[in-house]
């Protein structure tokens, strides 16, 4: 499997995700510029990555700018094709505005900026991850019939919890609706997420649970 | 073919936590406006169509909403024709 890091004016998690995935999970990766549209040598067996930052300046609304570029199109066909997306922070709230994943990312409940380890927990095989994020508009919000049907086809990826797993109020770092933290699309092949992986996948970051992260999503 | 101006506003759901408006009441509150309530920030967007006729300029400015200055999970839009 190779990556693609699509790069937007604003994207500041480029270069992070771009070691993660060259220096420490050994992957061919190629940076895609927003303004570009081909996707060379890609195939639906490989991942591009839209990656954390402010695209556009989150002018709007967080990632509602980035969802018309030109890159973003082939993403989408790339997406509808099968090929797999991965999202992370501001690149889980463009997969949001271009309708590749249901729901939005409203801005935190407790209007901060959140900037910390939080726990993740994904109810699948009770995995319990510690993960970093930073974000100032994290907060998932979709209508309750969108949350059964994630629910119903466990779309959800991983729960903000405290680190034993118990998935409480008290672990819910921006007010999400039923402490989403990540989610995937029904045909399983586009993944969004607030939690930076990218930041935690070398023992010189003192934590390598981002690792877990890619493995459990099956890119690694 | 006629320039119509369109204001657009574009609010946060009824229902969905305003963080902004919050903040922004708390900031009245500390200049002794106690008796503010219910703040909301919104966004206030002004444009001009070139149309034939006003139906048709409301048509464009509908679909910029439904596309892309508003999103319907989160937000609300109301459209003003200015003569």
């Amino acid at each position: 499997m190779k990556f693609g890091i699509v790069v937007f004016p604003g994207s500041n998690c480029d270069r992070d995700m771009q070691d993660a995935l060259q220096y420490d999970l050994q992957r061919e990766v190629t940076m895609l510029w927003h303004k570009d549209t081909a996707l060379p040598g890609f195939s639906t067996d490989d991942c591009i990555v839209l990656p954390g930052g402010f695209s556009y300046g989150d002018y709007l609304r967080c990632g509602a700018i980035a969802r018309f570029s030109p890159m973003m199109q082939s993403v989408i066909e790339f997406a509808y094709a099968g090929g797999k997306v991965l999202g992370v922070c501001n690149g889980f709230q463009i997969l949001c505005e271009s309708g590749l994943l249901p729901g939005v990312l409203l801005p935190n409940g407790h209007q901060q900026f959140a900037c910390k380890n939080v726990f993740l927990v994904n109810k699948n095989d009770q995995s319990i991850f510690k993960i970093p994020i930073a974000h100032g508009d994290g907060r998932y919000f979709a209508n309750d019939e969108v949350l059964s049907t994630l629910d119903q086809n466990n779309q959800i990826l991983f729960h903000y919890c405290n680190p034993s797993g118990q998935i409480d109020a008290a672990s819910n770092p921006n007010g999400s609706t039923n402490n989403i933290a990540g989610i995937c699309n029904e045909q399983r092949n586009v993944f969004g997420m607030m939690p930076h992986p990218e930041r935690a996948t070398n023992s010189l970051l003192g934590n390598m649970d981002g690792l877990k992260v890619f493995e459990l999503l099956g890119l690694n | 073919m006629t320039d119509y101006n369109v204001q657009i506003k574009v609010m946060l759901l009824k229902d969905l936590l305003d963080p902004q408006g919050k903040a922004v009441q708390g900031s009245m509150h500390s200049l002794g406006l106690d008796t503010v309530r219910d703040v909301r920030v919104g966004r206030h967007i002004t444009l001009s169509i070139q149309a034939d006729s006003e139906a048709s300029a409301r048509n464009a400015a509908e679909e910029a909403c439904k596309k892309l200055l508003a999103n319907p999970v989160m937000e609300y839009y109301e459209i003003e024709m200015i003569q």
